[in-house]
């Protein structure tokens, strides 16, 4: 038997991990040859994270066995993981932003004396080696995405990893990050280290990985040895099981109405002080979905805040239905029938210690009084309501919503944006992150709201749903609108190209 | 206003100085690991009066100093217990070391109170340096527990910045999850870093029983504590500038009692009509002033504020 797992850089072997009313893993293997990059993928609570959390030290397996080159580990802290050779990439990444990369990167591991000018060269030495720029003076709360993760990286080659676990790695990246992040991973592997590569992007998988393995439901569903031949849509099908895969349907035209948001040359600046949004022009029309493409940091994020009435304009006017509402607080927004679903949809969209029923009510409250008081019971069937139309499945009520999966949070907080009948929706991200049915379930819910009048403004990085869903596409670049496109006519190509900030006259 | 009064008023102000520089000190380990802690003045008292009683015994200064340091540690080590080790919210517990604190130091001294000391420190002065006019008496004549809260300020400075453990502390404050996953002790950390805070602030309020007011009387640190917590915020928890504020901090306190000889005038005003309530809200008026600083100065950075101050760490979360 020694001699077969010798073999594997990483083999977890039959690991089993409960937590309170949920089984995350239950029997699921994971083998990782040396010098490979192995994909592990599963939809949104299929076990991959705590897959990587058990060899990472993080949790400890209820029954199952850990062994890294060779040897049976049994870790008791996320020390002995590193110990042992394993580096972890969080998807949010654990840097201390006031540090700065080279404090980040010897954080842990660094002798009783700091030699700051000479770690500092080190530090540079091995991202030369690497070909991963960051500066090691700089703190890290300046540094973009794409850096932080060059540091996440640069931690685990410091401590010299010889398996690395990257969880969904291309989430933050722009698609130059991502590619240049394959070669890194290929670098390391050529190297003689593995890497394990969690993720649902399966064209990145196919693209980056040598070797896959697919978790559903905390078992494993098929491993692939080799990835060169493999069928994506068969990847997909062992991840969902069902055969609800497929692209999109494309939505059938509709004539759109008359318009209810207006944007009229519109400039903010982001958290920073720095120019964001510069002389945006913007209206979407009821029966109408305006989708907004470009890759994500061209003001995006600042442009919903500043619908929402979160971010202050420095200059430019808003017109919701028929009302100048520039100078109008959210609130007075949402009354006036805008309905926001921001990007960070635990923090800013729902408040994730408060209950279910709490959070259902935070907009419509007014319409569950009794007298000056809330009517718990009215707040209770409407909650209900909220839950049955949408098929959120949720626990107890009176429980913290922090509890819901991904995709039931996305449920209720749509649903609580649209339950007093809005004129224009803004949703940002609405689908980032959530399985396939959660994607599908919004996807046809912003489908319903535009068929029924509705104006959306749909902010997404997938271009997929964008191609699919919306009815004109404006593409973002640099703070501005750079161009505006019919999704049916045009190519790809086209698109990339205006993203990248270089639309085709 | 002789010259001897304005010399005696600096001389006063670099012993309150200490006083609340080492407390501060003490507090600041405690807060840029994470752990903010309210005892202080809780702690000060029983370093106080258990300074105060060992000196009685032993005759010895040093001795006292020592044992009022080890229950100041053990005071904050029950702090560190009840908030970092089981979880508790730091406010609470830090409150109640304060009003348990003060409490138990007035039953503890019950029968000392008002005792004549058996030792006290005395002023060291430094040769070469004593001599010099004003500055001498000043800086270089003082108590060795003046010269020693200068050398912990250096090493203190000297550990955060260029020790892994100071890396270690720093990080804890800022991201207790990130240093956990490193492989640190977030808990050692934590509870060693209040751990040395109650040790200093022990020693500070020994400082006050043996040298600045000898003797032991039911509440005298009088609010010495808070102004400690507040200079943290003032220094913006960097020990250089905390001895900057410790000193401003410690002028008004030397002040206060000595306002109504001060027959002068400045900026049109008597100087010896100024209340001294007036005073003694000085360092919390500017403490606050800071806070809003800090806050205008920093809305496009991270404040220098622990990111993590005041939150508990468990691991396993889901």
């Amino acid at each position: 038997m020694a001699a077969i797992e010798t073999d594997y850089a990483v083999w977890l072997r039959g690991i089993e991990k409960r937590f309170p009313g949920v089984i995350a893993c239950d029997g699921a293997e994971l083998k990782v040859r040396r010098g490979t990059i192995h994909a592990l993928l599963g939809e949104n609570g299929a076990g991959k994270t705590t897959m990587a959390n058990v060899l990472a030290g993080v949790y400890r397996p209820d029954a199952g066995e850990v062994w890294v080159n060779g040897k049976r580990q049994t870790f008791r802290s996320p020390a002995d993981a590193i110990a042992a050779g394993v580096g972890m990439v969080y998807q949010e990444f654990r840097l201390v932003p006031s540090l700065t990369v080279a404090e980040n990167i010897v954080l842990g591991a660094a002798s009783p004396l700091l030699r700051v000018v000479e770690i500092e060269e080190k530090v540079a030495e091995l991202s030369d080696t690497y070909g991963l720029a960051a500066d090691p003076s700089r703190p890290v709360w300046q540094l973009s995405m794409g850096e932080r993760q060059r540091v996440e990286i640069l931690k685990a080659l410091w401590r010299n990893a010889s398996v690395l676990v990257m969880d969904e790695p291309t989430a933050v990246l722009t698609p130059a990050e991502a590619a240049e992040l394959g070669l890194t991973l290929r670098a390391m592997a050529v190297d003689g280290r593995s890497v394990i590569y969690i993720s649902h992007k399966l064209d990145q998988v196919v693209a980056f990985c040598d070797e896959a393995t697919v978790l559903r439901r905390g078992k494993v569903t098929a491993t692939f040895d080799d990835l060169i031949d493999v069928d994506l849509a068969e990847l997909a099908e062992k991840m969902v099981g069902a055969s609800e895969v497929g692209t999109i349907k494309r939505l059938k035209s509709i004539q759109p109405g008359h318009a209810v948001l207006h944007l009229n040359g519109i400039s903010a600046r982001n958290d920073r002080g720095l120019p964001a949004l510069s002389d945006i022009n913007i209206t979407v029309h009821a029966n109408e979905i305006v989708g907004i493409v470009g890759v994500s940091g061209n003001g995006q994020k600042e442009l919903a805040e500043v619908i929402a009435g979160l971010r202050k304009p420095s200059e430019g006017r808003m017109i919701l239905g028929d009302q100048d509402v520039s100078g109008a607080s959210p609130a007075d927004r949402y009354r006036m029938g805008l309905a926001y679903v921001p990007e960070d949809r635990l923090g800013v969209g729902l408040a994730p210690k408060m209950s279910v029923v709490d959070n259902a009510v935070v907009r419509s409250y007014r319409s569950h009084r009794r007298g000056i008081f809330l009517a718990a019971s009215k707040c209770i069937v409407f909650c209900k309501g909220l839950i049955e139309r949408f098929g959120v499945r949720v626990g107890r009520l009176s429980h913290p919503i922090a509890g819901l999966s991904g995709g039931n949070l996305q449920k209720l907080l749509l649903g609580r944006e649209l339950a007093e009948q809005p004129i224009m929706l803004v949703a940002a991200q609405p689908s980032r992150g959530l399985d396939v049915q959660g994607v599908v379930a919004i996807q046809g819910h912003l489908a319903d709201q535009r068929n029924n009048g509705v104006g959306v403004l749909l902010i997404s990085e997938d271009l997929d749903e964008l191609l699919a869903l919306a009815d004109r596409l404006l593409v973002m670049f640099g703070g501005r609108v750079v161009g505006e496109y019919g999704p049916d006519v045009t190519p790809r190509t086209i698109l990339g190209a205006a993203m990248a900030g270089r639309p085709p006259q | 206003m002789s010259e001897a009064a304005l010399v005696g008023l600096f001389v006063a102000t670099v012993q309150f100085a200490t006083l609340v520089y080492l407390a501060a000190l003490g507090e600041l380990f405690a807060e840029r690991a994470g752990v903010l802690n309210l005892g202080v003045e809780g702690m000060m008292a029983m370093g106080a009066v258990s300074g105060f009683m060992v000196g009685l015994e032993t005759g010895s200064p040093w001795a006292a100093f020592a044992a009022a340091i080890v229950v100041g540690a053990l005071v904050g080590g029950l702090h560190a217990l009840i908030s970092v080790v089981l979880g508790a919210d730091q406010v609470v517990s830090g409150l109640a070391l304060t009003i348990g604190g003060v409490g138990l130091a007035a039953y503890v001294g019950r029968n000392v109170g008002g005792r004549i000391p058996e030792t006290q420190f005395t002023d060291m002065s430094i040769a070469g340096l004593a001599d010099i006019r004003w500055f001498g008496e000043i800086f270089f004549d003082q108590p060795p527990v003046v010269y020693l809260a200068v050398g912990l300020g250096l090493v203190s400075w000297f550990v955060l910045a260029r020790t892994r453990l100071g890396l270690a502390l720093r990080a804890v404050g800022e991201s207790a999850p990130t240093t956990d996953a490193v492989g640190h002790s977030v808990m050692g950390l934590r509870v060693g870093a209040v751990m040395v805070g109650g040790a200093f602030a022990g020693g500070a309020g020994s400082f006050l029983s043996l040298y600045m007011a000898p003797g032991w009387v039911e509440g005298m640190v009088a609010g010495r504590g808070w102004i400690a917590v507040a200079l943290v915020i003032f220094g913006a928890w960097h020990p250089g500038r905390l001895a900057f504020g410790a000193l401003l901090f410690g002028f008004t306190l030397a002040l206060q009692p000595r306002l109504q000889s001060f027959d002068i005038g400045l900026l049109g005003v008597q100087v010896n009509e100024i209340s001294p309530a007036l005073l003694g809200m000085m360092p919390f008026l500017l403490t606050v002033v800071v806070l809003v600083i800090i806050s205008w100065r920093y809305r496009h950075r991270p404040s220098p504020a622990p990111a993590d101050l005041g939150i508990a760490y468990r691991r396993e979360e889901r």
